[in-house]
């Protein structure tokens, strides 16, 4: 991103005669001229993200110290008010959560899913790009029918796979018996559930990767090619020297979006396999969920859960900074 | 939007190529291809937009077959295609009303966020002033807050206002993830614009606020427009907040309520396939047109030279 930056000072100051009496008032005065449409324009957001989000953050790392649940928490039942008898726990809900085992379990499938799907939408997103980016009849055609899978929600793909996947009446399991294979028990076998999550989350991924890769490629200035090809470059060399170098920006922008997005990926997980079986295809963003809305409501610990999502993910943040800065955007 | 001009220029130059019979493909100067190697390639996407286009073309087969054809183990592409299924949908099952719920929904939604969003989007794209950084990391981390820590105490938020299974409520609960998104992604877009266009509305004596309303808004319609589109699918396609917040038949959106057709006891899948080709239908079709721009916005900046 280039520097079109105007500067504060301009706006507000020489706005002639605009500038109702804070001009006079000194230094203060002559900041708060200066910056005020700034923050006047910014303020909604602000407050919005104050009230709808830093509250309830703050009120989560709250109750994550706690040990609220459905039974104890404060609540009007008609008349009468029951008042909160939750009580203040320190880092007891820390502990118990990192200490378990399936905090662990959880966390290396989340990962694993996480890089997984990640790879696979950037790999095969790149190689369709690749050959959606060479003259080719019918790729307009192509380019749509590709992308239909990301043109459909979420959650109606999701059940399309649910009821594709289905042991008894499935399309999946007819084609696999028609070909002479025994059907599979893709949703309930921990084993196959977990590739049948995968398969469906990178069948939803995979359009956007591709045509955020196809969009780069063709911002490659084609120079670059004609003058390694009169040098003599093979195909590989220039795809490795001229391609991916030149794919770098974007590739860095979505295979962060791809990662927080397949991260915090709930609809797959909770409408396809629900979790199941036994709770095995559950990730982090799915189980925390569970936690507060199902059984008794447990608030304090499915909180916690949230936190620790949370700082996994600032970290994400951080590394993404940094990568901005490299590329020049200082901020 | 130098990604889209780009795309553009590409694909006339590749209408251009297809209509010399024969001839040497010019594009990046690799020569014609072998007849093999191109029946690789469509064979490759060939099998690609099958394996894209077949769950949605079974889901449209299975919406038309009889409401318990769906149970056959064996595999029919047609069986006895009728449109029972849709006007069962329509007229015995509460889906009109979800779908007026969810259409409200993601209008609301969409006209706050964006209304919200674009003078943020305007001033930190414009101007640098002290709260700058921190703005930006907000608008970054807020992106990224996975729904289960904000569930709860937005939950509670709710309860304590009274508005657990009233669409305000779920309104505010979808605001939440969509305004820092298109606060970002306004930014991206309007970096594109020229910024002598914001100095030559100074010079004729508008103020900062000024330019942005009369010279800025009118020039980013294209911003705006994918601003409000993936404002709009987010709270069409949500699921999560939906089923916590809404609780009463008559409030569900049509992600919650249409999952009430393959619940834990019954399995209706001629009904819900049937509302699930209603649901996808318009919002394939809206999306398809702005597929372009939703990618340059998401990518802003990092596409440019």
């Amino acid at each position: 991103m280039t520097t079109q930056v105007v500067d504060g000072t301009a706006a507000g100051a020489t706005a002639r005669g605009r500038a109702r009496g804070p001009r006079s008032r000194g230094r203060a005065g002559g900041f708060l001229s200066r910056h005020w449409y700034a923050w006047a324009m910014c303020a909604p957001v602000v407050i919005v993200t104050l009230v709808l989000i830093g509250y309830p953050l703050v009120r989560g790392v709250y109750l994550s110290l706690t040990d609220a649940t459905e039974a104890n928490m404060g609540r009007t039942i008609g008349m009468n008010t029951i008042p909160s008898t939750y009580e203040f726990v320190g880092l007891s809900n820390y502990t118990a959560i990192v200490t378990s085992g399936e905090f662990l379990s959880r966390l290396a499938w989340t990962i694993t899913w996480t890089v997984v799907c990640v790879a696979l939408h950037y790999g095969i997103g790149l190689g369709l790009a690749l050959l959606l980016n060479r003259p080719l009849r019918l790729r307009s055609l192509y380019r749509m029918l590709l992308v239909l899978p990301w043109a459909v929600p979420a959650f109606v793909s999701a059940f399309i796979w649910r009821y594709l996947l289905n042991g008894e009446f499935g399309v999946v399991n007819a084609m696999l018996r028609a070909a002479g294979f025994g059907g599979l028990d893709w949703l309930d076998d921990p084993f196959w559930a977990k590739v049948s999550v995968i398969a469906v989350n990178v069948w939803l991924g995979v359009p956007f990767m591709m045509l955020a890769l196809l969009g780069g490629l063709q911002a490659i200035p084609r120079e670059l090619y004609e003058a390694a090809e009169v040098d003599g470059a093979t195909p590989w060399q220039r795809f490795r020297h001229i391609t991916l170098p030149g794919l770098r920006p974007v590739s860095s922008t979505v295979v962060l979006l791809g990662t927080i997005w397949t991260f915090n990926q709930f609809p797959v997980i909770y409408l396809v396999t629900r979790g199941g079986p036994g709770g095995s295809s559950e990730i982090l963003v799915t189980y925390a969920y569970r936690q507060a809305f199902e059984g008794i409501r447990n608030y304090s610990g499915s909180a916690a859960w949230g936190v620790l999502i949370l700082v996994l993910l600032v970290v994400m943040a951080v590394v993404y900074r940094r990568a901005l800065r490299r590329q020049g955007e200082a901020w | 939007m130098s990604t889209s001009d780009t795309v553009g220029t590409v694909g006339t130059a590749g209408t251009v190529d297809r209509a010399i019979p024969g001839g040497r493909r010019a594009t990046g100067g690799r020569g014609p291809r072998s007849a093999g190697a191109s029946l690789a390639l469509h064979a490759t996407l060939v099998v690609a937009s099958l394996v894209a286009v077949f769950p949605v073309a079974w889901l449209v087969l299975t919406s038309l077959k009889p409401r318990d054809a769906w149970q056959s183990t064996t595999v029919r592409l047609f069986d006895d295609p009728s449109l029972a299924n849709y006007a069962q949908v329509l007229g015995d099952t509460a889906f009109p009303r979800w779908l007026f719920n969810s259409l409200l929904v993601a209008a609301l939604t969409t006209v706050l966020g964006v209304v919200l969003s674009a003078t943020t989007g305007y001033a930190v794209s414009r101007f640098r002033f002290p709260g700058f950084r921190s703005i930006m990391w907000m608008l970054l981390v807020t992106q990224m807050f996975p729904v289960a820590i904000l569930i709860v105490p937005i939950y509670n938020l709710l309860a304590g206002l009274g508005l657990i299974n009233q669409f305000p409520g779920l309104v505010i609960a979808y605001l939440t993830s969509t305004v820092p998104f298109c606060a970002w992604m306004m930014k991206g877009y309007f970096d594109t614009v020229p910024v002598e266009i914001d100095e030559a509305g100074r010079v004729d004596g508008l103020t900062p606020f000024g330019t942005f309303w009369r010279l800025i808004l009118p020039l980013s319609r294209p911003g705006l427009a994918v601003a409000a589109f993936y404002s709009f699918i987010t709270a069409w396609a949500e699921v999560a907040y939906a089923t916590a917040f809404m609780t009463g038949d008559d409030k569900y959106t049509l992600a919650v309520g249409i999952g009430q057709f393959v619940g834990q006891h019954k399995a209706e899948w001629g009904l819900l396939t049937a509302s699930s080709v209603l649901i996808a239908v318009p919002a394939a079709a809206v999306f398809l047109l702005v597929q372009r721009h939703l990618v340059t916005g998401l990518t802003a900046g990092a596409t440019k030279s």
